[in-house]
């Protein structure tokens, strides 16, 4: 089973070491990592999602939260969180495929974001499933290269995970 | 007011603030400031001959004295030869602070002379660690280093000191401490505290099951109070010997794969198992599917992530054992001496740890035994393997922080230097460590540092020429094919101790053992005791690796 938790660490050198370290010491998988800075400079948030069942999630949650640099370590329930994670695409085009591609795009709502005789680069965001979809749609077309940033995921309504109290 | 210093002396200000009072090192070159300023320090140095040696005597001291151990070793290979230290000390939960030279920060990532990323080795085997890039983060540092070292459940700290930081100087300010993601829990859940007094008020079988949290949180007294009160019998990991007087009726001694047959018998039949400060390890636990099958369990640990870690726990109880047990005796009545308590003595009366006597050679379990009768209340330090098993086994453990030993690492030439750690810790006590010829060489060479430096430890080696304990393990599964495990009669040990300036002596039949412990003991200096004993001798009982603890074998010698 897949879990989403958001971990605020302190802004220091080594401490994606020391998490990823963790992780891969004591067995947990991760599905994806994304990190990058909240309003407060100090502190960096990341969005791991984890593979494993609910005790392995337990163990992530007090091993992490045991790291000194970690400030705080939430679960976010998928019902009760949005989730997004951006990918941009390039995709073999030529003349003959060209509309296709762009129809295609347009109904996922994604963009395109650079043009050249024998390629395009798409840019698309949304929930895994979103950007897992549009992937399968553009394979036809020859994929020559892809980036995907990782989900980053939130608490709906006015609950917040942040360093403070 | 703010003194301006060298990150030197300020470390050495550090040091004097944080109440240290020895430092067990070996210098190197990018140490060259730091050692320039503990020359003209109070402090003092206890050089060693390996830095491996100076991890565990830290350790041993830290384990002795409940002080922080400290130890400095130059970058590079010093550094690295702390790494099996640093490993003993995590596992066990040990304070120490570590602290490693490290070449310049502007030559840091060039691969350059002596330098190791000493930060990213030990990322994994340390509760935390630093790396100092400026002279004026010393204070902040070394004071959290300490800090986090002897707080919460404890540990080893390393800090990375790159040259130049040492030379800089600095206004010094020993700022108040500061870590917003460490927040060590010293309240204790109280409804979870009143539904463990209600389950073990009405628990039939209760068994307590203590382990070095106990010993760490000076919880022993509170512990035999809860035990008397409740007529619980208490076994003890390996880490907890002496947390429970094993003399005592309630004692079940200790648990595990070389436990006594009627702990684990005690463990695989209770209705409640309280444990307090111990983490359910596998060599306690043997199959863990099949561990007290029958027992609720209530789980009282500092560290949260140690409990559900192993197995499932019904009722969780984090925080210190000190503070968790006072909390518990409040809600816990007298209780009967029950069938419960008479089936236990029966079991101990049909199963005690036993062994063969002989009358021409020397049993191990028979010197273990003689010390104690010599030397009861001494400290005793193990090597690893069989000496550790009989010195846990065959002495009579009465009082914490009095048996030191490597027991999550394992850690074959721990038992020497730790015990030097210990002596400098309390030199008003007698300090024996209990080696096997295979350990004790692992790191024999600090006979010099306990000559030097008038240190005088007692080494009584179980001199059985092999690796007992892998010998053991070859008779019973390997069809008694002894790969790589025979050592034989070298060195002599008698002359080696003399090479050193020590003094050695040598028991070769079981009627020369008493005289010689007599004599070493009597000793003022560091003294090597040679016993000779028997190769095929086995630790009994054992719970073969993976088997459920209901299937305690015992072993014929």
């Amino acid at each position: 089973m897949k879990h989403t938790i958001a971990v605020i660490v302190e802004n220091k050198p080594g401490v994606l070491t020391r998490i990823s370290g963790l992780f891969s010491r004591r067995g947990f998988n991760i599905e994806s990592l994304s990190v990058g800075a909240t309003d407060n400079p100090a502190y960096s948030r990341m969005t791991i999602s984890v593979e494993g069942d609910d005790v392995v999630l337990e163990q992530v949650v007090k091993q992490l939260s045991k790291l000194i640099n970690v400030i705080r370590v939430s679960r976010l329930d998928p019902e009760e969180s949005v989730e997004r994670e951006l990918a941009i695409i390039k995709v073999s085009a030529n003349k003959d495929t060209r509309s296709e591609i762009m129809q295609i795009v347009s109904v996922f709502r994604a963009r395109i974001i650079d043009v050249s005789p024998r390629s395009l680069i798409i840019e698309v965001t949304g929930d895994e499933k979103k950007v897992d979809a549009l992937q399968q749609m553009l394979r036809q077309f020859g994929i020559k290269e892809m980036a995907r940033t990782g989900k980053v995921s939130m608490v709906r309504g006015s609950k917040v995970v942040q360093a403070g109290p | 007011m703010m003194v301006r210093m060298t990150g030197a002396e300020a470390i050495i200000e550090c040091l004097r603030r944080e109440g240290v009072e020895v430092i067990f090192g070996l210098p190197g070159g990018v140490l060259l400031p730091l050692y320039d300023a503990l020359y003209s320090s109070e402090l003092r140095h206890i050089l060693v001959r390996h830095e491996q040696a100076a991890a565990h005597a830290a350790d041993g001291y830290a384990r002795a004295t409940g002080r922080v151990g400290v130890c400095l070793a130059t970058s590079g290979p010093g550094a690295t030869n702390l790494v099996t230290g640093i490993a003993t000390a995590y596992m066990d939960s040990v304070p120490i602070v570590a602290m490693t030279g490290q070449v310049n920060t502007g030559l840091i990532g060039k691969d350059a002379f002596q330098e190791a990323d000493i930060t990213g080795i030990t990322m994994p085997i340390t509760k935390h660690n630093y790396l100092i890039k400026s002279s004026r983060d010393i204070p902040r540092v070394f004071r959290e280093a300490f800090y986090i070292a002897r707080t919460g459940r404890p540990g080893p700290v390393l800090i990375d000191l790159p040259r130049d930081i040492t030379v800089d100087e600095l206004e010094f300010d020993y700022p108040e401490i500061n870590l917003p993601g460490y927040n060590p829990s010293t309240k204790v859940h109280q409804l979870q505290i009143r539904r463990a007094a209600e389950v073990l008020m009405a628990a039939e079988r209760p068994v307590i099951y203590a382990g070095g949290g106990v010993r760490y949180a000076d919880a022993h007294e509170e512990l035999f109070q809860l035990a008397t009160r409740l007529n619980a019998p208490v076994t003890t990991t390996l880490m907890g010997m002496g947390c429970f007087p094993t003399d005592h009726p309630l004692s079940l001694g200790m648990l595990g794969m070389h436990g006594t047959k009627y702990a684990n018998l005690a463990v695989q039949e209770a209705d409640v198992l309280l444990a307090v400060g111990a983490r359910f390890d596998d060599r306690v636990t043997g199959k863990i599917a099949s561990f007290a099958p029958k027992a609720r369990i209530i789980h009282i640990d500092v560290d949260a992530a140690e409990i559900g870690k192993n197995v499932r726990v019904d009722i969780p109880i984090v925080g210190d054992a000190k503070i968790a047990l006072t909390e518990l005796l409040k809600h816990v009545q007298q209780r009967p001496w029950t069938e419960w308590n008479e089936k236990i003595l029966m079991w101990k009366k049909e199963y005690p740890l036993r062994y063969t006597r002989d009358e021409n050679v020397i049993k191990p379990q028979f010197v273990i035994e003689k010390i104690c009768e010599l030397c009861p209340d001494a400290i005793i330090v193990t090597e690893v393997g069989q000496n550790q098993m009989w010195a846990a086994q065959f002495f009579k453990h009465k009082h914490p922080r009095k048996f030191i030993t490597s027991g999550g690492l394992g850690t074959m030439g721990y038992g020497f230097p730790a015990a030097i750690g210990a002596k400098v810790g309390r030199p008003e006590c007698e300090v024996i460590d209990i080696a096997g010829d295979g350990s004790f060489q692992m790191n024999i060479q600090e006979l010099a540092t306990a000559v030097v430096n008038d240190i005088p430890v007692k080494i009584a080696i179980l001199n059985n020429g092999v690796l007992g304990m892998v010998r053991q393990w070859q008779t019973l599964f390997f069809g008694r094919r002894y790969s790589h495990t025979t050592l034989g009669d070298v060195p002599d040990f008698v002359k080696v101790a003399e090479a050193y300036g020590a003094l050695g002596l040598r028991a070769t039949k079981p009627s020369e053992v008493e005289d010689v412990l007599k004599e070493g003991l009597a000793s003022d200096r560091p003294t090597v005791m040679d016993f000779i004993v028997h190769r095929d001798e086995k630790v009994s009982p054992m719970v073969p690796a993976g088997a459920s603890l209901s299937e305690i074998l015992e072993l014929d010698s």
